[in-house]
C-alpha cells in the first residue's frame, strides 16, 4: 500500500499442512485444540481451524455459541475479560500466539480488528486514521498524509470526507463511521482482518458497500468475519466455519456447507430451521 | 378479557390527580424553603457588608481600624494555598485514579484500597488537622507554612477528587479502549491518547469543585494553629500566611460593631470566589460535555 513503510512479512514453511486444501495458499492461522473458560463457562471447545492467506474466512452460528469469543482470541483482545483461561493452540504464521514471549502489541499490529458496533475516536476523520500508525512510532506528516488518503481509499470512504478530514469523526453516518473504523484498521498495514459482525448496525446500502470491500480487501488481506447474515457469509466467503455451543460442528468451503451441508445441524442452522 | 371496571378507573382518577398535585407542591416547597434560607443569608451578608467593599478594602493589609481593614494577606494566602493544593491533589489522585481503574487487577487488596477511599471521603476534617499538625507541623517542622498547611488541606480533598476522577475513567466507554488496544497500542499508550483526553472535563470538574470545599475549610487550619491576624505576605511556601475563612473567623471575633460588617465583606470576597470556581467547572462540564 504504501511503499515507505517495509511491510515485514515473515513467511515459514508449513510442515503438516495438506497442499491440496491449501491451493497454495499459505496458512496464516492454525487453531489446535483450543478450549477456553469464562470462569466455569466453557465457551470454546477443542477449536481446529486453519485460516488462508487471502482469503475471507465467514464464522457463523447462534447467539452465544463463541463466535466473538472465538475470532477475539485471535488477537488475544480476550485477555481484557478478567477471569479467562486458555489451552491448545494458536499459531499465527508459526509462532503460538500463546507463547510469553510473544508481545500482544507485536500480535496487534499485524491483526487488526474491526467492532461490531462503529467506534472512532472523539477525534477527527485524519486523526482516527493515523492513530495506529502514530502508535507504532511513525511521525513524519507526509507519510502520515499519505496512509490517510490511502486508507480512506481503501475504505471506499475518500470521496465522501476528503473535504473534511479535520472534522470530527462523529459528525459521520452510521455507515461512514464504520469504513472510518475500516480505514483506520487498514492504517496500520495489517496481514490479517477480524471482523465481528461489522454490519450488523448498518443500512443495507452501507452493508452492500462494506460488503464489496471485503471483496476488495482479501487480494491483500486475509479476511475472518463473524455473521448472522446466512447471505452475507454465502455471497462474500471463501470458507464458512459453523460454531455451535463452543464447539466447530462444520468447517469447508462455502459453496459445499451452503448447499450440501454434511452435518443435520449444520444444515438445519442455515435454512433457518433453529437459532 | 373483562378484569378491568372502567367506571371505577373513571371514580379513581380524581384521588390520584389529587395526590400528584399536592406532591407536586411539596416538592416545590422544599425547593423554594432552601432558595428562600439561600436568599436570606445573601441578602444579609451583601446589606452588612457591601458598605466596606470597596478596592481599598482588596488591597489593605489587616487593621485594628475597621474602616482600614483589608483583605489582602487573606485573599493572597488563599491562592498561595490553592497554588500548592491544585497541583498536588490533581497529580496524586489522577495517578491512583489511573492505577486502581487502569493498571490494578481487581483483588480483594485494591477493594481494601477503594473502601478506604470512600471511608476518608467522610472523615471530618479537623481530623485531617490534628493529622497536618503532627506529621507535617511537628514531624517535618514545617511549621504553620503554606506547604504544611496546603499539604493538609490536600489530604483532605484528595479522597474526593479519587473519586471523581476513577468515575470519570470509568465512563471512558470500553469501545474506544477496545479500538487502541486493537491497533497494538500499549496500555500506557492508550491511558494517554484515548482513556484521558475523554476523562479530563470530568477530572476537571471535581478537581475544582473539591479546590472550592478547600477554600472554605477553617477547622483543620485552625488546628494547625494558623495565625488569625498576618500583617505580611507570604514570599514562599514555607512562610507563615492566613487563608479568608480564618481573616472572617477573626473579625467575627471582635468586640467592635464595625467588624461585622468588615467579616460580611470578607464573606462577600470568598463567596464571590467561590461561585467563580464553580461557574469554571460547570464551563468546562458544558464544554467538553460526552461527546459519545
Ligand atoms: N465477558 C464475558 N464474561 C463471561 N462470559 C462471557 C463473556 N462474553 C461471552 N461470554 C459467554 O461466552 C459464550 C459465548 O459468547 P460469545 O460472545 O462468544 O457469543 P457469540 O457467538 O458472539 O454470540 P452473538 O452472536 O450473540 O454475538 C456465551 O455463553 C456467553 O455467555
Ligand atoms: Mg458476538
Amino acid at each position: 500500500m504504501n511503499a515507505t513503510i517495509e511491510k515485514p512479512r515473515v513467511r515459514l514453511v508449513m510442515t503438516d499442512t495438506n497442499r491440496d486444501a491449501l491451493q497454495n495458499k499459505e496458512l496464516v492461522y492454525k487453531t489446535s485444540e483450543l478450549n477456553l473458560w469464562y470462569g466455569d463457562n466453557h465457551a470454546l471447545k477443542n477449536i481446529d481451524l486453519d485460516i488462508y492467506e487471502n482469503e475471507v474466512t465467514a464464522i457463523i452460528g447462534p447467539s452465544g455459541c463463541g463466535k466473538s469469543t472465538y475470532i477475539k482470541t485471535l488477537n488475544r483482545m480476550i485477555e481484557l475479560v478478567p477471569g479467562v483461561k486458555t489451552s491448545g493452540k494458536i499459531e499465527y504464521r508459526g509462532r503460538n500466539i500463546f507463547d510469553k514471549s510473544y508481545g500482544v502489541e507485536e500480535l496487534r499490529t499485524r491483526v487488526g480488528m474491526v467492532f461490531q458496533k462503529p467506534n472512532p475516536f472523539p477525534k477527527s476523520i485524519y486523526e482516527n486514521v493515523v492513530y495506529g500508525p502514530k502508535i507504532h512510532g511513525i511521525k513524519d506528516k507526509k507519510v502520515l498524509d499519505q496512509i490517510v488518503e490511502e486508507s480512506l481509499k481503501g475504505a471506499a470512504i475518500w470521496d465522501e470526507v476528503k473535504d473534511r478530514l479535520n472534522e470530527n469523526a462523529f459528525g459521520l453516518s452510521g455507515g461512514q463511521q464504520q469504513r472510518l473504523c475500516i480505514a483506520r484498521c487498514l492504517a496500520i498495514e495489517p496481514d490479517v482482518i477480524l471482523m465481528d459482525e461489522p454490519t450488523s448496525a448498518l443500512d443495507p446500502i452501507s452493508t452492500l458497500k462494506v460488503e464489496e470491500l471485503v471483496q476488495k480487501l482479501k487480494k491483500e488481506f486475509s479476511i475472518i468475519i463473524v455473521t448472522h447474515n446466512m447471505q452475507q457469509a454465502a455471497r462474500i466467503s471463501d470458507k464458512t466455519a459453523f460454531f455451535l455451543n463452543g464447539e466447530v460442528i462444520e468447517f469447508t468451503n462455502t459453496d459445499k456447507i451452503f448447499s450440501n451441508p454434511a452435518d443435520k445441524r449444520t444444515e438445519d442452522y442455515i435454512t433457518g430451521r433453529f437459532g | 378479557m373483562k378484569l378491568i371496571d372502567h367506571t371505577k378507573v373513571l371514580k379513581h382518577m380524581k384521588p390520584r390527580i389529587v395526590s400528584n398535585i399536592f406532591f407536586r407542591l411539596l416538592f416545590m416547597a422544599a425547593t423554594i424553603f432552601g432558595l428562600l434560607i439561600l436568599g436570606i443569608l445573601l441578602y444579609r451578608v451583601i446589606t452588612q457588608g457591601i458598605g466596606y467593599l470597596d478596592f481599598q478594602f482588596l488591597q489593605n493589609l489587616p487593621s485594628r481600624k475597621p474602616e482600614q481593614a483589608g483583605v489582602k494577606t487573606a485573599l493572597i494566602g488563599t491562592i498561595w494555598l490553592m497554588g500548592v493544593v491544585a497541583p498536588v491533589t490533581l497529580l496524586l489522585s489522577v495517578g491512583t485514579a489511573i492505577y486502581l481503574e487502569e493498571y490494578a487487577q481487581k483483588s480483594r487488596f485494591t477493594r481494601f484500597i477503594q473502601v478506604n477511599i470512600s471511608n476518608l471521603a467522610g472523615v471530618p476534617s479537623i481530623v485531617f488537622g490534628l493529622l497536618g499538625l503532627t506529621v507535617f507541623v511537628r514531624a517535618l517542622a514545617l511549621g504553620t507554612s503554606v506547604l504544611a498547611a496546603g499539604l493538609t488541606m490536600s489530604l483532605l480533598v484528595l479522597p474526593i477528587i479519587i473519586v471523581a476522577s476513577q468515575e470519570a475513567i470509568k465512563a471512558v466507554p470500553k469501545e474506544l479502549r477496545e479500538a487502541s488496544y486493537g491497533m497494538g497500542a500499549t496500555k500506557w499508550q492508550t491511558i494517554l491518547h484515548v482513556v484521558l483526553p475523554a476523562a479530563i472535563p470530568g477530572i476537571l470538574t471535581g478537581g475544582i469543585l473539591a479546590l472550592s470545599r478547600a477554600i472554605g475549610e477553617t477547622a483543620p487550619l485552625v488546628v494547625l494553629g494558623l495565625p488569625l491576624f498576618l500583617a505580611f505576605l507570604p514570599k514562599s511556601v514555607f512562610d507563615m500566611f492566613t487563608v479568608l475563612p480564618m481573616q472572617i473567623y477573626n473579625w467575627t471575633g471582635r468586640p467592635q460593631e464595625e467588624f461585622q460588617g468588615v467579616a460580611a465583606a470578607g464573606i462577600i470576597v470568598l463567596l464571590t470566589m467561590l461561585i467563580i470556581m464553580n461557574s469554571i467547572a460547570v464551563f468546562i462540564r458544558n464544554k467538553f460535555q460526552k461527546r459519545y
